[in-house]
């Protein structure tokens, strides 16, 4: 548990250098990249966080929850387009993800969900936000907040 | 992909009672009342409705005809879909420059009880400034959905709110006012623009 937390601060200081630089998370090595959100108005709407979270090691691991000061009900989201073209948007559950795969929050499919916002979200900003994995493993990233208008990491 | 492997058939079966629940719905609740679902909208001067836009203009079908029109759905309360699609929409107009002076672009609510003309007035404006927001009473709004056999459905969450199913496609309409054809979700730009350019271009047959 010391390794978690001593690497997530470590993690949460190379990520506020920049965008691309990775978060690495220890024992399981799990790494995330891109974390990215974009601006809020007001607390009142939900917003929603995108992410690579990367298992770099041999052993598979399952996400299992959220957590962040920012938002008192985060969770993992997925939105579905169906055949007509609508849209649809409901908890996504465990994600596990293989040895060596990545998963991707991004626009449009996974997301994390930040519901019940503490604080309005501003561009230029950053939030913490813990990954939960089923080992009881954690990772904590520092989620860097764009425009309302952003349309991915690069932006 | 995998996780829809898994499912198997077991889903099949929920798939199906979900079917025969949605086709029950549509037929007699939903917004597309007999119509087939999938169908394409009718011309912009075949429908009829009143709404506001984000400037407390009255607007119409009428409102648009004249000039090509991209037109799409969605609340602003959207986290996911929505400001991507608005964004999606802005890097368009981005790239045909000047061209996109002769649009209407048009971001309709399926939320009228929180997306107010003051609510969508704020929200458009972090978007490209082409984009009009409009909004109108509920009834007016399925009246809108119809005419574009669009749909949407109100859904209760977890914490207690709702969020809002809804037809994801920009729809494009030439400035006669017939409709040209529509832009799937997340379709890489270099499919949507010349997309919007053929609906610019029935433009210029039309006036010629
Ligand atoms: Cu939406």
């Amino acid at each position: 548990m010391k390794k978690y937390i001593l690497t997530s601060i470590l993690a949460a200081l190379l990520t506020l250098g920049g965008l691309s630089v990775p978060a690495l998370a220890g024992p399981e090595d799990v790494v995330v990249e891109n974390a990215w959100s974009r601006a809020s108005i007001g607390v009142n709407r939900p917003g929603a966080a995108y992410m690579t979270i990367r298992n770099t090691g041999d052993e598979p691991v399952t996400l299992i929850g959220l957590t962040t000061p920012l938002a008192m009900m985060p969770e993992i989201h997925e939105t579905k387009t169906n055949a007509e073209g609508v849209s649809s948007m409901s908890p996504a559950g465990k994600i596990a993800i293989a040895p060596g795969e990545s998963v991707a929050l991004e626009p449009g499919g996974l997301h994390a969900m930040l519901m019940r916002l503490q604080e309005p979200m501003t561009e230029g900003e950053t939030f913490p936000l813990t990954l939960l994995f089923d080992d009881g493993g954690e990772v904590t990233v520092e989620v860097t907040i764009l425009g309302i208008s952003a349309r991915g990491p690069e932006d | 992909m995998r996780r829809r492997a898994i499912l198997g058939y077991g889903a099949a079966g929920v798939g199906v009672v979900a079917l025969m629940l949605f086709a029950g719905w549509w037929q007699v609740d939903g917004p597309g009342g007999p119509e087939p679902i999938g169908q394409r909208p009718v011309a912009l001067t075949a429908m009829d409705f009143r709404l506001t836009d984000h400037e407390g203009n009255a607007v119409g079908p009428e409102t648009l005809i004249g000039r090509p029109t991209m037109a799409f759905f969605g609340f602003t309360y959207c986290p996911d879909v929505c400001p991507t699609t608005l964004s999606d929409i802005s890097g368009w107009l981005d790239d045909l420059g000047d061209e996109a002076d002769e649009m209407n672009v048009v971001f309709i609510t399926v939320d009228p009880e929180r997306d107010t003309v003051e609510t969508m007035a704020e929200y458009v404006g972090y978007f490209h400034p082409a984009i009009r927001g409009w909004t109108g009473p509920e009834e007016q709004i399925a009246r809108v959905a119809d005419g574009f056999h669009a749909t949407y459905e109100r859904v209760p969450t977890e914490s207690g709110d709702y969020t809002m199913n809804h037809s994801a496609s920009v729809f494009l309409f030439a400035a006669s006012g017939r409709f040209v054809t529509m832009i799937d979700y997340h379709e890489p730009r270099e499919f949507a623009v010349p997309k919007i350019r053929r609906a610019l271009e029935e433009e210029m047959e039309g006036a010629t």
